[in-house]
This record gives structure tokens, sequence and C-alpha cells, in this order.
């Protein structure tokens, strides 16, 4: 499956959902349902701060594929995370860099991406396609 | 005084002038718990910003004409309103500022420059960043000294530690009257009759009390205090600084430009007098206007009978939040207003922010700009709910419900 045939399968989970605490049910089992990052790794240069959550990532190349872990001290914060992990690991990084992440808005959750949501989310894409964009660079 | 007869207290009523509290969120009523950032706007209010554009737009001070005379004196009046509800002497003593932050840093800059190396600035450890970062600014450019008044476990000032701080060298105490984190209300006629004792000024940051209680600058003998419209019914971008006139007098202007002159030269420019020296260019006219008509509106309710009442549903609130298990109210001071903050072992304030946001409530989560607080306490934020007179018990029961359903749904 593809970077839009990932993010496609999760817009048609995400119909079958009648409202928002629903849909909130989902996205919180996700965040439940992710690895944690260990304590000792959740060191400063993972660390990408956000006003109210703050979110911890750990991407590694390996065969021309890039893969991420990540972690957030919010749970519904860490539910959209393994969303963005589902759609973006194990692509390349080119495919990373220039992705575009139109499910976070056909989900409805575009206000967790906003610069002014301040949940650290908006910072870990940047970052995500910063460290593809290296691997790029570095090819 | 009032154009408006004083009512009995009737929520119902209240509730009735403030459209933005009848609409659907998500299909859901509206529950508005955010007070503590910013208050909703009754109709007399909103006309009057709608009347000012519509028909009475025009530059204040200068103008000759008719239009501009017309909101000189409605701006002017509303001036003289405010000095009124405040108790002030003057309406010179009224300074139309952005907000609280810029009436701060007005002081700061200006009050600031008299302050220099062995002199102290003393404020608390429930300030807003607004009550603390101006004058770390100010004690980096005067070489003065910050002294931060430590706080108990309930969220109280503690006194003795307050005095024992409190010192021949302090040259202004800047404390805030109500925290917004914890609701905490500071005994803040006690604290100005010790920091006058000893020669020092008191700046009396008004941000969170002005909505909730009758204010008379007088009575209190603050040198400074300063407020926000926008918490207080009005529109957002102005406030006000009221300060003592011999003070005021005393201190240089903060910022230069139009206005806040009497002559300019190129070789030398004399200032224009109080309240025009601190008020450069083009002020927030229709702001300054309507600000005037909230407190038109709130001369129109009883103000014991709102505290009581506000008072009553934050009693109301925490009684029933303090069953949940793991759930800490965080402000427990034994004197404090309508404020509900709390944490939740292990669940983060943002998750329940954002449930309850989905289920129409408005609450505020984070450090509420009270970093330092949030460490003291060693929590990364709270959910906060403030309410204003506006609001009800049902809305509470409808809240504490959204809180329960939220809990379960993170556990």
């Amino acid at each position: 499956m593809n970077l839009t045939e990932k993010q496609e399968e999760i817009i048609q989970e995400f119909e079958v959902f009648d409202d928002w605490m629903e849909k909130y049910e989902y996205i919180i089992d996700l965040g439940k349902d992710l690895p944690k990052i260990d304590e000792e790794h959740k060191t400063e240069d993972r660390l990408i701060e956000g006003c109210q959550s703050r979110v911890w990532l750990d991407s590694h190349f390996d065969h021309g594929k890039m893969h991420f872990t990540a972690d957030s001290d919010a749970i519904i914060t860490k539910g959209i995370i393994g969303l963005l992990i589902r759609v973006l690991d194990g692509e390349e990084p080119n495919d990373i860099a220039t992705a575009d992440l139109f499910f976070i808005s056909k989900i409805g959750l575009q206000e967790h991406l906003s610069p002014t949501r301040a949940n650290g989310l908006l910072g870990m894409v940047k970052r995500l396609k910063l460290e593809a964009i290296k691997h790029i660079s570095a090819s | 005084m009032s154009d408006l007869e004083l009512k009995p207290f009737n929520v119902r009523e209240i509730r009735e002038e403030f459209p933005a509290l009848r609409q659907q969120i998500y299909g859901k009523n509206l529950i508005y718990f955010d007070n503590g950032a910013t208050s909703q706007k009754p109709k007399l209010v909103l006309d009057a910003i709608n009347l000012f554009y519509s028909k009475e737009n025009a530059n204040i001070h200068r103008g000759v004409h008719y239009m501009s005379q017309k909101a000189t004196t409605e701006y002017e009046a509303a001036r003289q309103r405010i000095q009124r509800y405040l108790g002030a002497r003057k309406s010179e003593e009224i300074i139309f500022t952005k907000g609280t932050t810029d009436s701060i840093n007005l002081v700061a800059y200006s009050f600031g420059l008299s302050l220099s190396a062995g002199d102290e600035v003393l404020i608390s450890a429930m300030e807003h960043h607004s009550n603390i970062v101006p004058w770390q600014m100010l004690c980096e450019r005067q070489g003065c000294t910050l002294k931060v008044a430590p706080i108990n476990l309930r969220g109280e000032l503690i006194m003795e530690e307050f005095d024992k701080l409190l010192s021949k060298k302090t040259k202004l105490v800047a404390i805030t009257h109500i925290s917004n984190t914890l609701g905490t209300i500071n005994p803040v006629k006690e604290i100005i009759e010790k920091a006058h004792a000893l020669g020092s000024k008191v700046l009396v940051d008004g941000a969170q009390s002005i909505q909730h209680m009758h204010i008379n600058v007088k009575e209190m003998n603050c040198d400074f205090y300063v407020f926000s419209s926008h918490k207080v019914f009005g529109p957002t971008g102005i406030g006000v600084l009221y300060g003592k006139e011999e003070l005021l007098d005393r201190m240089p202007p903060y910022q230069g430009g139009g206005d806040m002159i009497s002559r300019v030269t190129f070789e030398r420019t004399t200032y224009n007098e109080l309240p025009f020296k601190f008020e450069a260019g083009t002020p927030h006219i229709a702001g300054g206007i309507c600000l005037g008509k909230a407190f038109e509106f709130l001369e129109s309710i009883d103000m014991a009978a709102a505290e009581r009442h506000e008072r009553e549903l934050a009693k109301y609130a925490e009684d029933m939040l303090d069953t949940f298990e793991g759930l800490q109210i965080i402000g427990e001071a034994k004197n404090k207003t309508s404020v509900v903050s709390f944490s939740v072992k292990g669940i983060h304030p943002f998750d329940i922010g954002t449930l309850l946001d989905k289920q129409g409530i408005a609450v505020r989560t984070g450090h509420h700009c009270t970093q330092p607080l949030m460490d003291f306490y060693g929590i990364p934020g709270t959910v906060r709910a403030s309410f204003a007179f506006y609001n009800t018990k049902q809305e509470i029961d409808t809240f504490v419900e959204a809180v329960e359903r939220s809990l379960s749904m993170l556990k």
C-alpha cells in the first residue's frame, strides 16, 4: 500500500463513527496501543516541545526506508501520532518529504495540526519531513 | 449614576443579554467556562460597537467637526464612568492601554526608570507571566533585584514569608488580586498597608478581580490597579491603568507619538498632561467607548449577589469533582473566587480539555501562563473551569457528567 492508499484506508475507517466522542474513543485506543518510548530514550534531542503536550520522536533509516517511533504525554496526541506513523513508516524519504497528509483534515483532526494547538504534532510532522530530507541529501 | 437600574440578581435574565451563550457547538448547547481567559459580551456592548462603526466613527481629540467632537465626548465620558466605578479621585488617573499586559509594561518601564541597583521589586509565586516578565526585564535594565514571595500548597501567599521579603529596599510590590490559575484572593489591603509603611508602592493586577467583585481603588489604596477590558465584558484590545495622580505625574512617558505631546520642535518636545501623556497615537476609540458600556452594564448588576452566586457555583463544582478518584483540586485557598482548577493522576489535562470541547464545554487547559506555579505543584498543567455570573448550576451538572465520561474514556 502506498502513502495515498494508507490515508484512504484511514479515512474509510473513520467513516463508521457517528459522533466526535466515538472518533476520540478510537483515537484514544490507538494511543494506548502505540508502543511507548522508554523513559531513558525520552531525551532532549528527541523532544518536540508543545505548549501543552509534548512529543518524542525517534527515527532510523534502513534499506532505503524511514522508520519512526514516537510517544507523547497526552494520549489523544499519541493516538494521532499512531495514525501519522501508520501512514509514513516504511516509506522512502522522498515520498515522506513531499507527502500531503490529506487524511488529517478528512477525518476532522486538522485542529490538532494547527500552529495554535501547540501540542507538538505540527512540530513532529516538520521534524519527520526534515529527517527524510536529510536522507535525501545524503544519498 | 447609572443609566440602568440596579435589578435583583437573576441569572436567567442576565443570560438573555449575552447572545454568545445561546449557541450550539458540535451539536451541543455551549457551556462557556473559560471566563478567566475572556468573558462574553452583553448586547449593550455589542450594539455600541456596531453603532460606533456604523455612524459615529471619527478620530478624537483633534477634530473640529461634529463626528470627531461626538466621539471625543463619548470616549472621555467612558473614562469618567470608569473613574467613578473604580472610585478614583480624577479621570486623569485612568489611562487607556491595550490591556493588563500593556499597563504593567508601562509601569515597569516608566515607574521603573526611578529604580536602580540595590532596589527590589517584590512579586508572588502565583503571578501570571505578564506580572513576572516585565519585572525581570526591568531588573535586567536597571540592575535591581526581583524577589518572589512563596505560597503554601493550598495556593495562599505565606504572609510571614512575604513580611520577611518586604523591606526598605522594596520599591514596588506587584501582586495579583486574584490568581488566574488558583482563584486565590490575595489580601491586597493588608499587603498595601504593609508596603506603604516601608515606603514601597503597590501595583495590583486586577485582570481576574474586576469582573468578580466591586473594586474601589481609593479604599484599597493601591498605587496602580490594572485590568483588561475583554475580561470584564468589554471589547478586546483595550484596558486600563489606574495610577495615583502624583505618581503618574512624576513618571516619564512610555511611548512617543501623536496626542501625547504639548509642543514638538526638533530641539525639544514638551509632553501633554495626564492622561494623554501616556496615550500616544490614535487610541482604540471604539474599545474605550464600549468598555464604558461594559461598566454601564456592570452598574446594573448587583455585584455582591453576583459574587455570592459565582462562589456557590465554584463550591458546587468542587464538591462534585472532589469525589472523582485521582482528581486533585489545585488551589484550595480559604478565600477564593470562582475558578476551579484540577489535575487528574495519570491523565494529561490536554486530553480532558479536548474531550470536554467535543461535548460542547469550553475550558482552559495547560499552564495558564503560570509556569513557575505549575513547577511548584509538579504538574504539566491543569484543567481550569472559570465561571462568570451568567453561568448556572445546571451547566455545572452537565460539565461534571462530561468530566466523568472523559475520565472513563481516558483511564
